[in-house]
């Protein structure tokens, strides 16, 4: 006799993957339109609106971050597949590569060891716990990558995945107006820092602005990933050292 | 079927990846020696196949879409970052443009010297 109520159906709805996977594929397909919408103004990154929208979607429901990720684990699932794509594009870019290795090198370890030196002495200057300290430190690097390295260091991996993602954001928003400023109009260096500071989020951006400066981008990111696994545990270990003697 | 082929395949390298970088006890990510396998195999083969090349694009041309449940996760960590908001922010912010102006500024310089001369047959004197 009783008709299925609301309730009911929330109750279903809830407990099954299929709520969060929509929720966050129609969320970006949203937040993608505003940003076509404001002509790709970096501002509007898709990332940040649809994050928003999500987590206000959640908040007003009551529904659990655990609950939501059910389903959106198979989106963050395939980062996985996504970073083994990106020697495609590096491939194509392996002329340039070859050409420009010395310097890409050099970028590149710089890159790490200040996106990692700089969090963690900033945060320290500013009175940050050690755990936010360590869950900062490997920022820059692609999210897995990242909460690996935190784990290890003493963060807290989860934070460190937010941390990451932020970090991309604030690469994605700012990366194109500050190069303009200090003068760099090269798409090679401008993707090589993309990808070392702000990983997927700044390579997606900068394959908006040019597919050299994608290419670019995802071989700093990758590599980055690489020297930040290796780097990054044994500058803490210094930089803690220092501090404490 | 193409496009299964390709999503296969970088599974497939993902998943070596994996199990390699647990059996040789590596410190970097299954997926980033799944991406340094595949490169090489680009590189030996000579060419990327088509379907690996469609499978890469589509997975690439929405690759910021990946981040959106990691991001969502920032709703666990509130309390957290209102206790310590001001390192957190400050430190993130400047040091990801710190980064992000050094090494351009690092690459840009590096390849006038190291680059000038391969391109201009040999002629640079840096």
């Amino acid at each position: 006799m009783n008709e299925p109520g609301l309730t009911d159906i929330w109750v279903y709805l809830s407990a099954s993957p299929l709520l969060g996977l929509t929720m966050t594929l129609v969320a970006y397909g949203l937040a993608y339109r505003v940003y076509l919408r404001s002509n790709s103004n970096p501002l509007a990154n898709p990332v940040v609106t649809s994050v928003a929208m999500l987590i206000a979607a959640l908040l007003v429901t009551g529904t659990s971050y655990s609950d939501y990720f059910e389903g959106g684990q198979f989106v963050h699932f395939l980062l996985g597949p996504a970073t083994v794509a990106l020697a495609v594009p590096l491939y194509q870019q392996f002329a340039r590569l070859r050409q420009l290795w010395l310097p890409i090198t050099l970028a590149l370890v710089c890159g790490v060891v200040i996106a990692a030196g700089s969090s963690i002495g900033l945060a320290r200057l500013l009175g940050g716990s050690l755990e936010i300290q360590m869950s900062l430190a490997p920022k820059s690097a692609t999210a897995p990558v990242a909460m690996g390295i935190s784990e290890k260091i003493g963060g807290l991996p989860s934070l460190t995945a937010v941390l990451v993602v932020v970090t991309g954001i604030t690469g994605a928003v700012l990366g194109t107006k500050l190069f303009e400023w200090i003068g760099v109009k090269d798409d090679t260096a401008k993707g090589i820092a993309m990808g070392v500071a702000a990983h997927g989020i700044g390579t997606a951006r900068a394959f908006q602005v040019s597919p050299r400066m994608g290419a670019f981008s995802g071989l700093a990111m990758a590599l980055s990933a690489f020297a930040t696994a290796l780097v990054v545990p044994w500058l803490v270990d210094m930089m803690l050292l220092m501090a404490g003697g | 079927m193409n496009f299964l082929n390709g999503i296969t395949l970088l599974l497939v390298y993902q998943l070596v990846g994996e199990v390699a970088v647990r059996l040789a006890g590596l410190p970097i990510p299954g997926p980033v020696l799944g991406m340094v396998l595949l490169f090489l195999t680009l590189l030996v083969r000579g060419r990327a196949p088509a379907s690996v090349d469609q499978a890469a694009s589509a997975l690439l041309s929405h690759l910021s879409l990946l981040f959106v449940p990691a991001g969502v996760g920032m709703m666990v960590h509130f309390g957290r970052i209102a206790d310590e908001w001001l390192p957190i922010t400050l430190a993130l912010l400047l040091s990801t443009v710190i980064t992000m102006v050094a090494t351009a500024l690092i690459m840009q310089v590096t390849s006038r010297w190291f680059a000038r001369p391969l391109e201009s047959g040999g002629q640079g004197d840096e």
